[in-house]
């Protein structure tokens, strides 16, 4: 792998730019591989990346129904945070966020992690109460976070509207190393590192069986044949439910479309991310200089990666008494996702009933914050069969009773 | 717009005014059911990517709980009908098969 660089470039510059490499190689599937993964996202790329590196697995195959990155992982409002109230959910999720300050060093990929920071505003006494219970909580798991008060919200994001009248600002909780980054940077950056490994990505390979000996995974037919495995790696997001019943067992998971939108670009008004609960709405200025605008999930089960036009209008109209000016900008698009969301809103990284097949999922509403941590703990699950940073997250809490309940995990209350 | 018909009112109701209320024909565990049964109960679910059959309520109109079946894939809806059953009507599953041969539900088919 050509390493990318400032040299690079002007070198490249000076030759018209014919000496690129491909990001990652286009192969054809082999025969056999130790570990397939099923799902170019990227928590199914991150899990191949560190099988990669924390463990030598190199002999494994990602494969994708579509085109790599083009789920969830293109459809996301980029946001990084790991303010979580529950010990488990904070260990990943801030597993996650330190792996991504130095993730563009360790790709060689430049992923524009920008920490600019975020803020979850608390707009009802409930909020205020329960966000200094987070952020107490998160003094005692070692994530940086603090309650701070409504000056300090206005001073760290002018263009909002504090007092009202209906959802004045009463405080935030604020995480500093919280921010953004660039999501198909992530994926194509864990690809190329994948690829340069000697992994093979496969797009447009749907599966479409789990072939099974003995209760053992032993491979799984795909629109592009038959393919060998002794571990399979189910990391699919709104299609858990469907792959899991391929492999014969349910999941506690519904799926259902989450939408976000971008306005128009304007110049730069805005440099933290904010979160509003109470009114569904969350916010960031992109590098275009785009407001990216995410809100509720749709209530119903849905496919189809689109969503309704009403939500859109509800997080909008919900989010221009806290922030006036929007109400002039003109919506440049708008998409949907198909999340996968369970009884708590938190991820399983379990094995499954099936030997060999280990699923990653039900991140629901949010995912992109913790690709690295999920990778990381899903290739130490899938490698070793444990992992402390897996062991709560089981599929089976559900009947057990032990839940990670975190029921404002996407910033909205569901 | 998702449009539903309220078999109550008789109205074409629009998704604003209509309340997702989740999977339908669900199974109520009770006092001595297993784990198991609880857990089918409470977590669990069909979320096929395909026919699904559904809870709406007509919030914003006649108030009424009616059950929906709906393509989770396409939006497109094959009919609805009144709570008061543990099944899908004959008719709504016929209406299914005349656009999905070979479907199955749980253990509707």
């Amino acid at each position: 792998m050509k390493r990318y660089s400032a040299f690079a470039v002007a070198r490249e510059a000076m030759r018209q730019h014919k000496g690129w490499d491909r990001a990652w190689a286009k192969r054809a599937p082999k025969k056999k591989y130790d570990v397939i993964i099923v799902g170019a996202g990227g928590h199914g790329l991150a899990t191949a990346y560190y099988l990669g590196k924390n463990f030598g697995i190199t002999n494994v195959a990602v494969l994708e129904k579509g085109w790599l990155g083009g789920g969830n992982t293109g459809r996301n409002t980029t946001i990084i945070r790991s303010n979580y109230l529950q010990d488990p959910s904070a260990a990943i999720y801030e597993k996650a966020r330190s792996l991504y300050e130095t993730m563009s060093q360790d790709l060689n990929y430049n992923v524009m992690f920008s920490p600019r920071g975020l803020i979850m505003l608390a707009q009802t006494q409930h909020e205020v109460r329960g966000y200094q219970r987070t952020a107490q909580a998160n003094a005692l798991q070692g994530v940086q976070t603090e309650w701070i008060g409504p000056q300090r919200v206005k001073e760290l994001c002018p263009i909002m509207n504090i007092s009202g009248p209906r959802y004045p600002v009463l405080g935030g909780l604020y995480q500093e190393r919280g921010g953004t980054a660039r999501h198909d940077a992530v994926a194509w950056g864990y690809a190329r590192a994948c690829s340069d490994m000697g992994m093979d990505i496969i797009q447009q390979c749907e599966v479409t069986g789990v072939r099974q000996q003995n209760g053992k995974v032993v491979g799984v037919d795909t629109s592009q044949g038959a393919i060998d495995c002794d571990k399979l790696g189910m990391v699919v997001a709104g299609h858990a439910g469907v792959m899991a019943k391929m492999a014969g067992f349910r999941l506690p998971i519904e799926s259902v479309a989450l939408q976000a939108l971008v306005s128009e670009p304007i110049k730069p008004c805005m440099d933290v991310v904010v979160m509003a609960n109470t009114v569904h709405g969350y916010m960031s200025q992109s590098d275009k200089g785009e407001m990216v605008i995410g809100g509720g999930t749709d209530g119903f089960n849905n496919y189809t990666q689109r969503g309704s036009f009403h939500h859109i209008e509800e997080t909008v109209r919900a989010l221009v008494e806290t922030f006036p000016m929007i109400s002039r900008l003109k919506m440049l698009r708008q998409w949907g996702g198909i999340v996968d969301v369970t009884g708590d809103r938190s991820p399983i990284l379990s094995k499954t009933p099936v030997d060999g097949v280990f699923v990653n999922c039900g991140w629901g509403t949010g995912g992109f914050k913790a690709i690295p941590g999920s990778g990381w703990a899903m290739a130490e699950l899938m490698a070793k069969g444990q992992s402390p940073l897996t062991d709560e997250f089981s599929m089976y809490r559900f009947r057990e009773g032990k839940f990670i309940d975190e029921s404002v995990a996407a910033g909205v209350a569901h | 717009m998702l449009t539903l018909h309220c078999p109550y009112c008789g109205v074409d109701a629009d998704e604003t005014d209509l309340h997702a209320g989740g999977e339908a024909h669900l199974k109520r565990a009770s006092t001595g059911s297993s784990d198991d049964a609880f857990e089918d109960y409470l977590f669990m679910r069909e979320n096929p990517k395909g026919v699904h059959f559904e809870r709406w309520r007509h919030a914003y109109g006649c108030g009424k709980w009616f059950l929906a079946a709906r393509c989770t894939a396409t939006l497109q809806v094959f009919g609805t009908y009144r709570a008061q059953t543990h099944e899908p009507p004959q008719d709504i599953k016929d209406a299914i098969s005349a656009q999905r041969p070979g479907w199955s539900w749980g253990n509707f088919r």
